[in-house]
C-alpha cells in the first residue's frame, strides 16, 4: 500500500494522484461546473500538463492520439452533460480501434442524480456500447481503487476507453489516499504453448503461398514481423490500421489490403495458401465478401481478444496470445533454412505488382496523390501523420510510405471526420520535437476547425495538409459509381467554402495555398521546414477518384482499377 | 419497505434493457425481476421487486409507464395477489443424511431433481418467506449453490377492484 | 405503392409537412440521399458536423411547433448527434433523428462506421427504434412522429440499416389517428381537480402564476395573457418560459432562479399561492428545495404524470395540456381584489437594483439596448455561458416563441446551429441574433458556412472576453479567485475569421457609444454578419442565490 501520512485530501486531489502514479504527464480536457473541484486540484498540480482544447470532441480525440502514437493510456476530462455527451464519438472511436483511453467526467452531486437536474446526463450508460468498462464513482473511499482499475482495463488484454463518472460532491469529500497495488479486475489468460507454436511452425513450412497479414494488434510487434516476414519470404499486406508495423518501403511489403488495397495485396488474398493474420479483426473493409476471402488459404489467427476468432472469417488456427510475445515464442522454434521455397509465389507478387501498380494521371490539376507523394519528400520519410476520413485518407494509406509502427494515425474503423487534426495534437505532444503532418480533406477539418485554435495557442508546429476538392469526395465518388452520378449533397460551391487561407491567418496560423504543380514540391518542402504550426492548403482535381476498389460485398480480386 | 410491481410490456427486443437502464439510470434498486410471455404473445409480464420508501416506487411506477413499451404497471402489494418463486438448492448429502434431507423436503413440499453420490439438488416454490427457510433450514448440510427464478405474482380474481 | 424505403421516409414526411431536413450524407445514407435528390418539396440542408445539424432541427421544431428532422449517417454520424439529441431530450423539444445502419447482416460485427446508437441514446430519448424488417419501417416512422410530437414532446430516434432504406415497401399514405398501446398522454384535466384550482385561485390572495417551457409547447400564451391581464395575476418564468408574455409590462417578473430576476425570486417567495404550468421545478430554477415558496400552496399543471411531485412536494396536482387546463380553469375563476399584492409586486418592480459591475463596455448594456432597438422584430438564439444569462436577464422578451436557448443540458455550441434553423423556419423573414462568447462560439463555428451558403438572416453577436467566464464566475466565489483553464490565452481574429467566409460581414463594437450606430448598420442588411464586442472578463452575473439557499437569499442585490 502506498500511504500518505494519513493525511485527508480531497476526491479531486485523489484523482491527480491516481494519475501521477500512472505516469500521467498530459491531459486534454475542458473545464465547467461539475469539474470544478477537479480544475482547482489541477490549478495547484505542477506535475500534469493540462490541454485547454476548444470543444470536448477535440479533447478526447486528442487524448486518443497521444494514446496512439507513444502506446500509452491517453487522458481527457470534461464537465458533466453536455460536456460528456460531446466526447461521445472520441469515446466510440478509441473504442473501434481498440486505443486505450481513461474519460474523466465530471456528474452533478449524488443528490441531484436521477432528476434532470443542470446538466446531468446518464453518461455511463449512454457510453456502455463503446466502452470496455463504465462506472459512476459511488464514494471517494472507491476513487483511487476505481481509476486503478480503470488504467489497468484500459492498458491491458485487448486496450480500449473507460469512462469513470465522478459527482462532483465526491471531488470534495476527503479521504486517506491510497493507491492499491493490485486491484480487483480478472485480466482473460492468454498465451499459447510451445507446442501450439511447433504446429504453427509446421504448418508455416508445409504451406506454398504464404501471406502475413498485419493489424492494429501487430502494432507492438514490429520487430517480430519484420523477422517473420524475412526468414520466410512471405509477402506482407496490412489492413489500415496495420499501417507502418512493417516499414512500406520493405521489399516484402505490398501494401494495404481490402476496399482500396493494392492489385498485389488482394490478388495475394485470393491466391496464398495460408494467410497467417496477427492482430486483425476481419472488418469488412478488408474481406469484402466474406464467403470468398482468402478462399484457397488455411487461416492461421493470432489475436488477444479470444471474440475475435470465428467472427468474421472462420479461422482454421487459432492463437489466443499477445502478438510480439507469441511471435517471438514462434520464432523460437522455427527452424530457418526449411523455409526457402517461396520463390515461384514472390515471382507471381511481382507481376501482380508489375501489371497493377497504384496509378494515376499527372494533368492538368494538381492530384491528391501527387501531393501525398510531396509529403514523402517533404519530410523524408520522418513524419507522424494523422488523417481524417475520407479519399485523403484512402491515398495516404496508398501513397505515404510511413517508415515505422505508430506512425501514421488514423480512425479506421469508426470512420470519424474529425477525428485527424485533434488527433495530431496529441500526437505532436507525444512526440515532441518530431515532425507531425495532419493530412485533411475541405469536408473533414470543417468538424473540429476550431482547435486550430488550441494549435496556434499552443504553438504545436504541427503541419496541417489540406487537400481541397470542394467535395465530400468519397461519399461523390460512390455516387459517381453506383448512383449514376447523381450528386446528392456532396459538392461544394466556391461560396460555400470559407476561404481556408484567410482562416487560417485568422487563427494566428501561417498559411500557404499550392494550386500548381510546379510549385508542389518546394513549397510543402518550405512549410515543413518553418517553425511552428504551418497550414498548407492544397487545390487538387476533384473529379479524381480512389483506386484500385473493391466494391462493397464483392470478393478481393474483383477490383475496379479505373 | 418492498414493494411489487406487476409490468405488463410490449414482447419485443431491447424492452429488458430499457428497464433495466431505467431503474440503473435513476438509481433504484430491484431486488428482483422475472419475466415471461404471457397469455397473449405479443405481450409480457415482468414482475419486479423494489427495495424503497413509498415516494421512490410511486417515481419507479411513473418513469415504467413513460416507456413506450410498457402498456400496464400495477403496484400489487397492497392488492390481494398470488406470488410465488421457485428454488434449485444443490445441498451436499450422502447415503447417511439422505434420508433425513428427505423428511425435510416433505415439510416444504420440496422434491429432490439430481442426485449424486456427494450432493442432490432440490426444488421447491412458495412465496419468498419459505423459500427463505427452507434454505435456512438446509444450510446445517452445507449449501453448494443456490439458484432461485425471483418473484412472480398476480392479483386474485377479485382484486382488479382495488 | 411500392416504393423504396428511403422514398417512403420521405413520402411521410412530406405528409407532415416537413420543409426542410438538416445533415450530412456518409455510406449508410447513400440511398436516403439518393431519394433526397429526387424530392422536390424536401430540402436539404447540409450541415458541417452532425452535431450541429442535430441543433439546428431542435430550433427549427420549435419555431414551427411540430418536430425537427435531422439525419446522419452510421457511426460517427451517429454518434455525432448524440449531444443534439441529449439537449433536446432535457428541453422536451420534439426531435425526430434518423441514423442510418450498416447493412442488417453487418449488425453486431463491428462493421465499418457500426454503433449500437439505439443503445447509446437509451437514456437521453423519448423512444427509439432500430427497424430490422422492411415490412415494419412505415409504421414506426408514423409511431416514431406521433411520440415526438405529442404529449410531453422529445427526441425519437430512427435506426435504419442500408439495406431498410433500398428494401421496396408498400406504402400508402396513413389517415387514421396513430394508435402505440403503452402510450396515451393526457391532455384534459381532471373536473374535479380543475374545480379545486379554481377555488384555490379565487381564495389567494397573493397568487403567483410560473410558466414553464410546456406553456411554450402548449402555445396556450393567450391563456396565460388573460389570466395576467383579466385577472391581474402576476407571472413569472423559468428560463425555458420565457417568450410566453410581453415583460415589459408590470405584471410580468422575468425569470426566477439562480440568476433570476430579484423581484421575480422575492415573488415566489412572498406568494401564498403557485400556479406552475408546465416546469419541471429543476434545480436553478428553484434553489434550497426546502425553501422554495415555502409559505405558498403550490398547483402543478403538467403533461407528464411524473414529473409532479419528482421534486417539489404538490398541493394539487393536474395532469393535462398546459393549454386546455388554463383554459378550463380561466372558465371558473372570478376577479379579486388583490390590490396590496399587486402594489408590492409592482414595487419590488420598480425597485429592480440589481449590481451592475461597472466596465468599459457592459455585455448587459448590449443586450437591452439590442432589446430597445429590435425587441419586437427579431428572434433570439444564445449559447450557454454568462451571455445567457444576461440575455435571459436584460433583453426583455416580448414576442412568442422569441428564445431559443440550451437550458436542462445547458450546451455550448447550441447558439449559432440554432440560429441557423431558426432563421430557416422564419423563412427569411425574420432576423435572428445569436448572443453567443467565445467559448461557446468555437463549439460549432463551422456552422458559418452553412449560413453564409443559404445567405440566412443571422448576427452573431459575439461577447468577447477571452474566457470561459460562467466558469470563471464560479472559480471566483467557489474557488477563492483560482483561475484554472478559463481564459483562452490566444483567440483567433474573430473579425478575419468571419470574413474568411464568404459575403458574412463583420463589426466590432469597443465602447458604449458605438453600440447602436453599429446594431443598426447590421440590422440594415439582411445577410449574415459577426458583431464582436470586446468585453471584460471581470463581469459577473447577478444576482447569484449560492448552493442550498433560498430564492429569497440572492447575493449581489441590495438588501431590502
Amino acid at each position: 500500500m502506498n500511504k500518505d501520512n494519513n493525511i485527508k485530501i480531497n476526491g479531486a486531489e485523489i484523482i491527480l494522484k491516481c494519475l501521477e502514479e500512472e505516469n500521467v504527464d498530459t491531459i486534454f480536457g475542458y473545464p465547467g461546473g461539475a469539474v470544478l473541484p477537479l480544475y482547482d486540484a489541477l490549478y495547484k498540480n505542477k506535475n500534469i500538463r493540462h490541454i485547454l482544447t476548444r470543444h470536448e470532441q477535440g479533447a478526447g480525440h486528442a487524448a486518443d492520439g497521444y494514446a496512439r502514437v507513444t502506446g500509452r493510456t491517453g487522458v481527457a476530462f470534461a464537465t458533466s452533460g453536455p460536456g460528456a455527451t460531446n466526447l461521445v464519438t472520441a469515446i466510440a472511436t478509441a473504442q473501434m480501434d481498440s486505443i486505450p483511453l481513461v474519460c474523466i467526467t465530471g456528474q452533478v452531486a449524488r443528490h441531484y442524480l436521477g432528476k434532470q437536474s443542470f446538466q446531468e446526463s446518464n453518461i455511463v450508460d449512454i457510453v456502455k456500447p463503446i466502452t470496455k468498462y463504465s462506472y459512476q464513482i459511488k464514494n471517494v473511499e472507491e476513487l483511487a481503487t476505481e481509476i486503478k482499475k480503470a488504467f489497468r482495463i484500459a492498458g491491458t488484454g485487448r486496450k480500449g476507453p473507460v469512462l469513470i463518472d465522478v459527482p462532483k460532491d465526491i471531488t470534495v469529500d476527503k479521504a486517506i489516499f491510497e493507491y492499491p497495488v493490485e486491484v480487483n479486475y480478472k485480466v482473460e489468460k492468454w498465451g499459447e504453448s510451445e507446442h501450439t507454436y511447433q504446429l504453427v511452425a509446421k504448418e508455416l513450412m508445409d504451406c506454398k503461398k504464404p501471406l502475413i497479414f498485419i493489424g492494429g494488434g501487430a502494432q507492438d510487434a514490429s520487430d517480430e514481423v519484420k523477422e517473420l516476414a524475412e526468414r520466410l519470404k512471405s509477402p506482407v499486406t496490412y489492413s489500415l490500421m496495420g499501417k507502418g508495423v512493417l516499414s512500406d518501403k520493405h521489399p516484402l511489403n505490398i501494401g494495404m489490403i481490402g476496399m482500396h488495397g493494392t492489385g498485389a495485396a488482394n490478388y495475394a488474398v485470393s491466391e496464398c495458401d495460408l494467410m497467417f493474420a496477427i492482430g486483425v479483426r476481419f472488418d469488412d473493409r478488408q474481406t469484402g465478401d466474406e464467403i470468398n476471402f482468402a478462399k484457397n488459404a488455411k487461416i492461421i489467427h493470432l489475436d488477444i481478444d479470444k471474440k475475435e476468432f470465428n467472427k468474421n472469417i472462420r479461422g482454421h488456427i487459432h492463437l489466443h496470445d499477445d502478438s510480439a510475445i507469441g511471435l517471438f515464442k514462434l520464432l523460437k522454434v522455427m527452424k530457418e533454412e526449411n523455409y526457402n521455397h517461396q520463390k515461384a509465389w514472390l515471382d507471381q507478387i511481382e507481376t501482380w505488382k508489375v501489371n497493377h501498380p497504384l496509378v494515376y494521371l499527372k494533368s492538368g490539376m494538381i492530384k491528391p496523390q501527387e501531393a501525398i507523394e510531396a509529403i514523402n519528400v517533404a519530410s523524408e520519410g520522418k513524419a507522424y501523420v494523422t488523417t481524417e476520413v475520407g479519399q485523403h485518407q484512402m491515398w495516404s494509406a496508398q501513397y505515404y510510405e510511413a517508415a515505422s509502427a505508430r506512425h501514421f494515425i488514423t480512425s479506421g474503423g469508426l470512420g470519424t471526420m474529425g477525428f485527424g487534426l485533434p488527433a495530431a495534437m496529441g500526437v505532436q505532444l507525444g512526440k515532441e520535437g518530431e515532425l507531425v503532418v495532419a493530412i485533411a480533406g475541405d469536408g473533414s477539418i470543417q468538424m473540429n476547425i476550431q482547435e486550430l485554435m488550441t494549435i496556434s495557442a499552443n504553438n504545436m508546429p504541427i503541419k496541417i495538409v489540406l487537400l481541397n476538392n470542394k467535395s465530400l469526395g468519397m461519399v461523390r465518388q460512390w455516387q459517381k459509381m453506383f448512383f449514376e452520378e447523381r450528386y446528392s449533397c456532396t459538392l461544394f460551391k466556391d461560396l460555400d467554402q470559407p476561404d481556408f487561407v484567410m482562416l487560417a491567418n485568422a487563427y494566428g496560423i501561417k498559411a500557404r495555398r499550392i494550386s500548381e504543380r510546379a510549385d508542389l514540391i518546394a513549397e510543402m518542402t518550405a512549410a515543413f521546414k518553418e517553425d511552428g504550426p504551418q497550414f498548407i492548403e492544397v487545390v487538387v482535381d476533384s473529379e479524381e477518384n480512389v483506386f484500385p476498389m473493391v466494391p462493397a460485398g464483392a470478393a478481393n480480386d474483383r477490383m475496379i482499377f479505373e | 419497505m418492498k414493494y411489487t410491481l406487476s409490468v405488463l410490456v410490449e414482447n419485443r427486443p431491447g424492452v429488458l434493457t430499457r428497464i433495466a437502464g431505467l431503474f440503473a439510470r435513476r438509481g433504484y434498486n430491484i431486488d428482483s425481476l422475472t419475466v415471461g410471455r404471457t397469455e397473449d404473445e405479443r405481450y409480457s409480464r415482468m414482475t419486479i421487486v423494489v427495495d424503497g420508501g413509498q415516494d421512490i416506487v410511486e417515481q419507479v411506477a411513473k418513469q415504467l409507464h413513460k416507456l413506450i413499451d410498457v402498456i400496464k404497471v400495477n403496484d400489487i402489494t397492497e392488492v390481494p395477489h398470488v406470488e410465488r418463486e421457485l428454488v434449485f438448492i444443490q445441498v451436499k448429502s450422502d447415503s447417511n443424511n439422505r434420508g433425513e434431507i428427505m423428511d425435510l423436503l416433505k415439510i416444504f413440499r420440496g422434491r429432490v431433481v439430481d442426485l449424486s453420490k456427494n450432493s442432490m439438488i432440490v426444488e421447491t416454490t412458495g412465496d419468498c418467506g419459505k423459500i427463505d427457510a427452507i434454505i435456512n433450514a438446509l444450510s446445517p448440510y452445507g449449501i453448494k449453490e443456490v439458484v432461485r427464478t425471483g418473484k412472480i405474482g398476480l392479483i386474485r380474481g377479485d382484486g382488479r377492484k382495488n | 405503392m411500392k416504393m423504396t424505403g428511403a422514398e417512403a421516409l420521405l413520402k411521410i414526411l412530406e405528409g407532415y409537412g416537413v420543409k426542410h431536413i438538416f445533415g450530412y450524407p456518409g455510406g449508410a445514407v447513400l440511398p436516403l440521399y439518393d431519394a433526397i435528390l429526387n424530392n422536390p418539396n424536401i430540402e436539404h440542408i447540409l450541415v458541417r458536423s452532425e452535431q450541429a445539424g442535430a441543433h439546428a432541427a431542435a430550433a427549427y421544431g420549435k419555431y414551427i411547433g411540430q418536430s425537427g428532422v435531422c439525419i446522419g449517417t452510421s457511426g460517427p454520424g451517429a454518434t455525432n448527434l448524440v449531444t443534439g439529441i441529449a439537449n433536446a431530450y432535457m428541453d422536451s423539444i420534439p426531435l425526430l433523428a434518423i441514423t442510418g445502419q450498416v447493412d442488417s447482416s453487418f449488425i453486431g460485427r463491428d462493421a465499418f462506421q457500426e454503433a449500437d446508437i439505439t443503445g447509446i441514446t437509451m437514456p437521453i430519448v423519448k423512444h427509439n427504434y432500430l427497424v430490422k424488417d422492411p415490412k415494419k419501417l412505415v409504421d414506426i416512422i408514423y409511431d416514431a412522429w406521433h411520440i415526438a410530437n405529442t404529449g410531453r414532446k422529445g427526441p425519437v430516434l430512427i435506426d435504419i440499416p442500408r439495406n431498410v432504406f433500398e428494401a421496396t415497401v408498400d406504402f400508402e399514405p396513413r389517415t387514421d389517428l396513430v394508435k402505440i398501446k403503452g402510450y396515451k398522454p393526457t391532455y384534459e384535466g381532471h373536473q374535479s381537480q380543475i374545480k379545486k384550482a379554481v377555488k384555490m385561485i379565487n381564495s389567494s390572495f397573493k397568487p403567483l402564476l410560473l410558466v414553464g417551457g410546456g406553456v411554450n409547447f402548449s402555445k396556450a400564451e393567450k391563456e396565460v395573457v388573460e389570466f395576467v391581464e383579466k385577472y391581474n395575476i402576476p407571472m413569472a418564468t423559468t428560463l425555458m418560459g420565457i417568450g410566453t408574455y410581453d415583460e415589459t409590462k408590470d405584471l410580468a417578473l422575468g425569470m426566477i432562479g439562480m440568476h433570476g430576476m430579484p423581484y421575480a425570486n422575492y415573488a415566489v417567495h412572498h406568494c401564498d399561492l403557485l400556479i406552475a404550468v408546465g416546469t419541471r421545478f429543476g434545480d436553478r430554477a428553484t434553489g434550497s428545495l426546502s425553501k422554495f415558496a415555502k409559505d405558498a400552496k403550490i398547483i402543478h399543471i403538467d403533461i407528464d404524470p411524473a414529473e409532479i411531485g419528482k421534486n417539489v412536494l404538490i398541493d394539487l396536482p393536474i395532469v393535462g395540456d398546459a393549454k386546455s387546463v388554463l383554459s378550463e380553469i380561466l372558465l371558473g375563476i372570478e376577479i379579486v381584489e388583490r390590490n396590496e399584492w399587486l402594489e408590492k409586486i409592482i414595487e419590488l418592480k420598480s425597485r429592480n437594483r440589481m449590481l451592475l459591475h461597472k466596465t468599459a463596455l457592459n455585455p448587459q448594456l448590449i443586450i437591452q439596448k439590442l432589446g430597445d432597438m429590435a425587441r419586437d422584430d427579431i428572434l433570439i438564439a444564445t449559447d450557454v455561458g454568462q451571455h445567457q444569462m444576461f440575455a435571459a436577464q436584460y433583453f426583455k422578451f416580448s414576442q412568442e416563441n422569441s428564445l431559443y436557448t440550451s437550458g436542462g443540458l445547458g450546451t455550448m455550441g447550441f447558439g449559432l446551429p440554432a440560429a441557423e434553423g431558426v432563421a430557416l423556419a422564419a423563412g427569411g423573414k425574420k432576423q435572428v441574433f445569436c448572443i453567443t462568447g467565445d467559448g461557446s462560439f468555437q463549439m460549432n463555428m463551422a456552422e458559418m458556412a452553412t449560413i453564409v451558403e443559404h445567405n440566412l438572416p443571422v448576427k452573431i453577436l459575439l461577447l468577447n472576453n477571452s474566457s470561459l467566464c460562467l466558469v470563471k464566475q464560479l472559480q471566483h466565489f467557489q474557488c477563492d479567485k483560482r483561475f484554472s483553464e478559463v481564459s483562452f490565452t490566444g483567440n483567433p481574429d474573430f473579425s478575419a475569421m468571419a470574413r474568411s467566409y464568404p459575403n458574412m460581414t463583420a463589426y466590432r463594437i469597443e465602447n458604449e457609444d458605438e453600440i447602436e450606430s453599429v446594431l443598426k448598420e447590421a440590422m440594415s442588411h439582411n445577410g449574415p454578419s459577426l458583431i464582436e464586442c470586446i468585453i471584460s472578463d471581470e463581469n459577473l452575473v447577478y444576482p447569484i442565490v449560492p448552493a442550498k439557499k433560498g430564492l429569497a437569499e440572492m447575493i449581489g442585490v441590495e438588501k431590502w
